[in-house]
């Protein structure tokens, strides 16, 4: 890595990895190590330069996502004392004005470091950071990551991925979520540099940035490939992308074989590949060579890990074609989640052992493929909604629903109430795009003896 | 239905947007909705009312509901 040379750049400024070093450690300067700071992440420099000191110093970050709420954010600091915020200046703004003793301490670049006057809170010494599920029903419910854990997934992924030095990731997702920061990580390890920016590849400004800055790749989660292949990608002249990568719920075998083969005829590696927040990001990818001939499969697990699947009596299932829970086991695996400050003094509760909630089968070859899921999940738009969830909290409300569907195309069944009002309603309530939501209103939602909801008749109806 | 019909039919169904809001005021991100999961689904609209396949640069550049009728115009015999 040469120290004077370009470790991120945005719209407007270039920064070389020492000027990096420096900025990091004035923000730091201001903050004892092991406090926790609540971090509103975006793609912009101050953002991901106080993320990496934060790191570097001990720090432990909460990352929130910008479109936090007011309400939300209240109910987090409530939840977790935090002793520090990072944060755009007129977010900060609003808490300075709102909560008496905050002072603010240090600007840079339109973020401000503010002191909350809350205490330090004691945290365990493994713990880095905080990240969120990627789910949108907002409750507090975070993981905690190892510096081990964030090391090793960032290790495993450079490796796989051959990122060197020359490489040059530009910003896709978002850096509140665990595959935007993986991202981050394994180029910072490897001395690769970072194109920043918070723009969709829906926006011109996007595209002039990977141009004019060289960009060899990204990553998306499969509604960025829908976007990627309306937008003709098979059709765009990028000379620069050296691979593509794709992760945050199944793509599907039809587009895995559209961007396949697009991606052989460029010369573009495309990297199919499977993970969940609870294993810091990555737990296994489909080698580039293979993604034709293995369409649907999740490949297999990232150097370091390995996984195994369990029938419903925990029996080890060794034959290949038989479905069973899939496990992963690897140093990535997270310590176990938070939802207080309470929690951050607890140690490794996982053991390296992560039980996914995915149902899985083998091939001949040792390649995985993801059937189903135990628990009700829909993954929308990147965001993984529990639906159970999303039903209780309406229930609190009076309200009861019935959530069914697939992946960006959520059914939710009701017996009163105006269809479309309810629609509108979750789409505000799951910050999600109302076209994802199909409310239907029935005269009797299906029951089964017991009394519980049948999804399955309702999975029939749709 | 005339093409500037089937062209305003198209917002509202894929912005889920009333006729009053259509109009030059009308640009990607002023309202809720004119998101970019929202911009995938105008497009599809678009392209199946009209029977088009627009281009990249076409369909990253349709910034208000005015762009898209000179892009429309212009470069897929629209008449409006």
């Amino acid at each position: 890595m040469d120290p004077d040379g370009v470790a991120m750049m945005d719209g407007t400024e270039k920064m070389s990895f020492n000027a990096v070093g420096e900025l990091a450690d004035t923000i730091c300067a201001h903050v004892p190590s092991r406090s926790l700071v609540f971090l509103v992440a975006t793609n912009t420099i101050p953002s991901v330069v106080g993320y990496l000191g934060f790191l570097a110093h001990g720090i432990v970050p909460l990352m929130l996502r910008p479109e936090t709420s007011i309400e939300q954010f209240r109910e987090l600091v409530a939840a977790y004392n935090p002793s520090f915020l990072w944060m755009p200046k007129p977010y900060a703004d609003n808490i300075l004005e709102a909560h008496e003793p905050a002072i603010n301490l240090f600007e840079s670049r339109g973020y401000a470091l503010v002191s909350t006057g809350c205490g330090q809170v004691p945290i365990h010494p493994d713990l880095a950071m905080l990240i969120t599920t990627s789910g949108s029903t907002g409750t507090p419910k975070y993981v905690r990551l190892s510096y081990q854990n964030v090391a090793s997934n960032a290790e495993s992924i450079a490796n796989y991925q051959g990122i060197t030095s020359s490489d040059r990731a530009i910003t896709s997702l978002p850096l509140s979520y665990t595959y935007g920061i993986s991202i981050i990580n394994s180029h910072i390890l490897r001395g690769a540099s970072l194109v920043l920016t918070d723009e969709t590849i829906m926006s011109r400004t996007f595209w002039n940035l990977l141009k004019r800055y060289g960009a060899t790749n990204f990553g998306g989660v499969p509604y960025t490939y829908q976007m990627l292949e309306r937008l003709r990608f098979s059709r765009m002249d990028l000379p620069t992308l050296r691979f593509i990568s794709q992760a945050g719920g199944r793509l599907g075998e039809r587009l895995q074989k559209v961007f396949g083969e697009a991606c052989a005829e460029k010369g573009i590696d495309f990297y199919v590949m499977y993970g969940q927040t609870e294993a810091t990001a990555r737990m296994s990818w489909l080698p580039p060579q293979n993604v034709l001939k293995k369409l649907g499969s999740i490949g297999i697990a990232i150097p370091g890990g390995r996984f195994e699947l369990r029938d419903v009596s925990d029996a080890l299932i060794e034959v290949p074609g038989v479905d069973g829970e899939l496990i992963y086991v690897g140093p990535n695996v997270s310590m176990g989640y938070a939802e207080s400050a309470a929690d951050l003094m607890l140690g490794d509760e996982r053991g390296g052992i992560l039980h996914t909630g995915d149902v899985a089968r083998r091939d001949e070859d040792g390649y995985y493929y993801v059937v189903g899921r135990i628990k009700r999940f829909l993954k929308m738009f990147g965001n993984r909604v529990n639906l159970d969830e999303l039903e209780a909290i309406f229930a609190q409300r009076g309200q009861t629903i019935a959530c069914v569907g697939s992946d960006d195309h959520m059914v939710v069944y009701a017996t009163e109430g105006d269809a479309n009002e309810l629609r509108l309603s979750i789409a505000s309530f799951t910050k999600l795009h109302p076209s994802a939501f199909d409310v239907r209103i029935v005269d009797e939602l299906p029951r089964m003896a017991s009394g519980k909801m049948d999804y399955a008749a309702l999975e029939r109806l749709c | 239905m005339t093409n500037a019909e089937k062209y305003d039919w198209a917002f509202m169904e894929a912005l889920e947007l009333t006729e009053d809001q259509l109009g030059p005021e009308l640009t990607f991100e002023s309202v809720e909705t004119w998101d970019s999961v929202g911009h995938m689904g105008l497009i599809a609209e678009l392209e199946d009312a009209f029977d088009i396949m627009m281009e990249t640069d076409d369909i990253i550049d349709f910034s208000s509901y005015s762009e898209g009728r000179r892009t429309l115009a212009a470069n897929y015999g629209v008449e409006f």
